[in-house]
């Protein structure tokens, strides 16, 4: 089972968060937010051109930039849609 | 963190009142409760920290204040308005600052998230209510749950189930709150609402050092300890309340235990966060049960199609394009009722009363000046209806989600879309507004970039300007001509906006921003009780401004357009307006802004649209009336009076390039005190609002000037 960035998601597809590839303001925001290890998120869409995008997690909807999701990892756990 | 000691010490003393404090996450519902409790009316939104001002409002039959804090995610903040809740929460330290009671609004349908704040604010250790909202939509959603079982795992004083949209739970939550403040708690006994393992262990030092200032810090060790080894910004608690070297002693501590967690690879700085869902998921989530029906709701599908990229961006415009036109056609009506009215007013006071100095004063003055104002009262009604329906809904998000990309170009982001948008209807709300904006630049450049754009103030000028000189044409069939030179005029102002923050990103680079992320609301149907508080307050602040700065500008400019009296029968009624103050001084400023193709009565109007844009409209007014007073002609409607008005050699004063360099003007001058004082306190300093006023009517005059002088070598070719 590999490890990648949440951006490399496909729309509709869900993961679990496996580790934060950094730590400043943007992601401890995010860990109050729920987003942790072990935590399933799936992506729901990218707006026009591609950022930011949208996902679910927790029951919420969230909208981050591709900058913070691609330091977001990973791993894939099933094919929806 | 600085503590507001005197103030609060004043309010203390003069009322023995108590004192409640509403928190909560962004779209929580806590504002709707809020108002559901007091009744004083404030903004209900769907969007992300909307809810900038600190208010407060008696509530209903009782002897209690109940502050309203702006939604916040965490107390350890990230913007302006999340700051605001922290110190407010750091000073619970001082006892006097203590408040009777919080509230924690919770959204029940999403507790993982809600119920975080909430287990921060439970550890203060004051008589807690927590409030279960949207059960309404989790019964839909088949969430179930046992208030009493949650009541006995988190140990508030009360737990309260409610709607604030069906209102249901309110009178409980009031009656709550008048008990609660009565209550006395035990103090010295906060609770700990995260998960204790041995993740913990490098905490324990630090936690028996600073059990030793347990009297000054009032609150608990572990969670103080814990905020300081995550970060140095966190050390600011400490300041006024220990001494210089138990500080040191502390920061010597925290950095022995930063490197045992180091050593351990333990993350320090989010620890809180994890052993707080650790708790979440293990204690509280179990203790609800998602029934079987489960699948994309509504909502999710709405969205699917909003934020398509064709589909959302076309619906986007077609939006912002209805609006515009709404509000251009719609109006019209009311607008001419109105119009009617003030004119029928004005007639009958004229045969009613003796002539007298006093009754010029009312017709010329009163009734000239505000009459003309009070007419654009349903555009700003429909505007603020408009924008109060795209926030409540949820679009307004949507609307940050589909232009963030875009915004980032020019290095802005979404959420700079609110208060962009917001700035079309007043820029001191949307100055407000823009402290959601967590990064301070960022945030300085919007509200910089904000009173570029059309505001609300600036419509009846513009409104005049165009129903007076641009011909009544309909193009394709559809199309009105007056309506998409408004259209145009308004995205002249957002085009400059975004163009002068595409040359500041290029001037100013920055590292390591904060980067947008904003959670996305689901959709609602928007509450007419919000959106009508809304219209409400706005037309009340409209109508007191047209009843006091408008009202005693118009008098003031009567007097000036009518004295000194020049008591020579043989002159026209026009030179006895070029002589009296007003147009002296506006004969003073006539060599600059004559290349413009302002004559001295458009010069008296700028003047005066300093105090408010739309002041522009009732110093035209009183002027013309004055004129046409003395002339004993009938009051013309202001358009009929601008169009007839005359040159020395008969040329019309107004020609449509005159107009156009006009309109190009107000698009572009810094006139409203207002937004000045505004940008004063928001910045804290004299320095932006001095920059606004130099470079917006630095834009302006050169703008009029290749507009005049352009159109009129045009016209010689």
């Amino acid at each position: 089972m590999s490890e990648f960035s949440l951006t490399q998601l496909k729309k509709g597809e869900s993961g679990v968060i496996s580790k934060f590839d950094s730590e400043d303001a943007n992601t401890m925001r995010l860990k109050e937010m729920g987003l942790h290890s072990g935590v399933s998120v799936r992506l729901i869409k990218f707006a026009p051109f591609g950022d930011p995008l949208e996902i679910k997690i927790r029951g919420f909807h969230l909208s981050l930039r591709r900058a913070i999701a691609e330091k977001i990892f990973v791993i894939k756990k099933i094919k929806r849609e | 963190m600085k503590l507001h000691t005197s103030k609060t010490r004043a309010t203390k003393a003069i009322n023995r009142i108590k004192r409640v404090v509403i928190l909560g996450n962004p779209n929580s519902g806590k504002t709707s409760l809020f108002n559901r409790l007091t009744g004083l009316h404030q903004k209900v939104a769907n969007y992300p920290g909307v809810t900038v001002e600190k208010k407060a409002g008696k509530i209903r039959g009782g002897q209690v204040m109940i502050e309203d804090l702006p939604g916040t995610y965490s107390l350890l903040p990230q913007s302006e308005d999340e700051r605001i809740v922290a110190q407010t929460v750091q000073s619970w330290r001082i006892a006097e600052h203590k408040p009777d009671a919080v509230i924690v609004v919770i959204d029940i349908t999403n507790l993982e998230k809600n119920i975080y704040l909430a287990l921060q604010i439970l550890e203060w250790c004051l008589p807690t209510l927590l409030v279960f909202n949207m059960i309404d939509v989790a019964r839909k959603k088949g969430l179930l749950f046992d208030l009493n079982v949650f009541k006995s795992r988190l140990n508030p004083d009360a737990l309260v189930a409610t709607s604030a949209k069906t209102g249901e739970g309110i009178e409980e939550v009031r009656n709550v709150i008048v008990q609660l403040v009565e209550s006395k708690k035990a103090e010295n006994q906060n609770p700990i609402l995260l998960k204790i393992d041995d993740r913990l262990r490098p905490v324990q030092d630090l936690v028996t050092l600073i059990q030793n200032y347990r009297g000054q810090l009032n609150f608990s060790p572990l969670i103080d300890s814990l905020r300081l080894i995550a970060s140095d910004a966190n050390l600011e608690i400490l300041d006024g309340l220990l001494t210089g070297p138990q500080i040191s002693l502390i920061k010597e501590e925290v950095n022995r235990a930063r490197e045992v967690f180091h050593y351990q690879g333990i993350n320090y700085q989010s620890l809180e966060a994890t052993l707080r869902y650790d708790f979440i998921e293990n204690d509280l989530l179990p203790l609800i049960q998602k029934s079987e029906k489960f699948d994309i709701s509504l909502s999710e599908r709405v969205d699917h199609v909003l934020t398509h990229p064709v589909v959302g961006m076309f619906i986007f415009i077609s939006v912002l394009g209805f609006i515009f036109n709404s509000i251009f056609s719609w109006a019209e009506y009311p607008m001419d009722i109105i119009e009617g009215a003030i004119t029928w007013v004005g007639l009958s006071i004229a045969q009613s009363m003796q002539d007298s100095t006093f009754k010029n004063l009312i017709i010329d003055g009163v009734i000239a000046g505000v009459g003309n104002v009070i007419v654009f009262l349903p555009q700003i009604i429909l505007l603020v209806f408009f924008l109060g329906v795209l926030e409540d809904s949820g679009y307004m998000a949507r609307m940050s989600f589909l232009m963030d990309n875009l915004m980032n170009r020019i290095g802005l982001h979404g959420k700079s879309v609110l208060p962009l948008l917001s700035g079309f209807a007043c820029a001191i709300p949307a100055i407000l507004s823009s402290r959601t904006i967590e990064d301070r630049r960022d945030r300085l450049i919007v509200i910089m970039l904000i009173p570029l754009l059309s505001c609300s103030a600036r419509l009846p000028v513009y409104t005049l300007l165009i129903s007076a000189f641009v011909p009544h044409k309909i193009l394709f069939g559809f199309l009105q001509l007056q309506g998409l030179v408004l259209i145009a005029t308004y995205f002249l102002g957002l085009l400059t906006a975004l163009f002068i923050a595409f040359i500041i990103k290029n001037i100013i680079r920055r590292e390591n921003p904060f980067h947008f992320m904003m959670e996305l609301p689901p959709y609602r149907l928007p509450l007419i009780r919000s959106l009508w508080w809304r219209v409400y307050d706005s037309s009340k602040l409209f109508l007191i401004n047209a009843g006091s700065i408008i009202l005693a500008m118009s008098v003031i400019l009567w007097f000036l357009a009518s004295y000194p009296v020049n008591e020579n029968k043989n002159l026209s009624s026009t030179q006895k307006l070029e002589q009296s103050f007003a147009g002296q001084f506006g004969h003073f400023i006539e060599p600059i802004i004559e290349p413009l193709g302002f004559n001295w009565k458009i010069g008296v109007g700028l003047i005066s649209s300093f105090a408010a844009r739309e002041v522009l409209v009732s110093t035209f007014a009183t002027l013309y009336n004055v004129e046409a007073h003395d002339k004993n002609e009938t009051m013309l409607p202001l358009k009929e009076a601008m169009r007839n008005d005359r040159k020395r050699d008969e040329t019309p004063v107004y020609t449509t390039l005159v107009a156009l360099s006009l309109l190009v003007f107000f698009v572009y001058a810094a006139q409203c005190m207002s937004t000045f004082a505004i940008i004063r306190r928001e910045t804290n300093s004299w320095k932006w609002p001095v920059v606004m006023l130099l470079y917006m009517n630095a834009i302006a005059y050169f703008a009029s000037l290749i507009i005049y002088q352009g159109g009129c070598w045009l016209g010689k070719v």
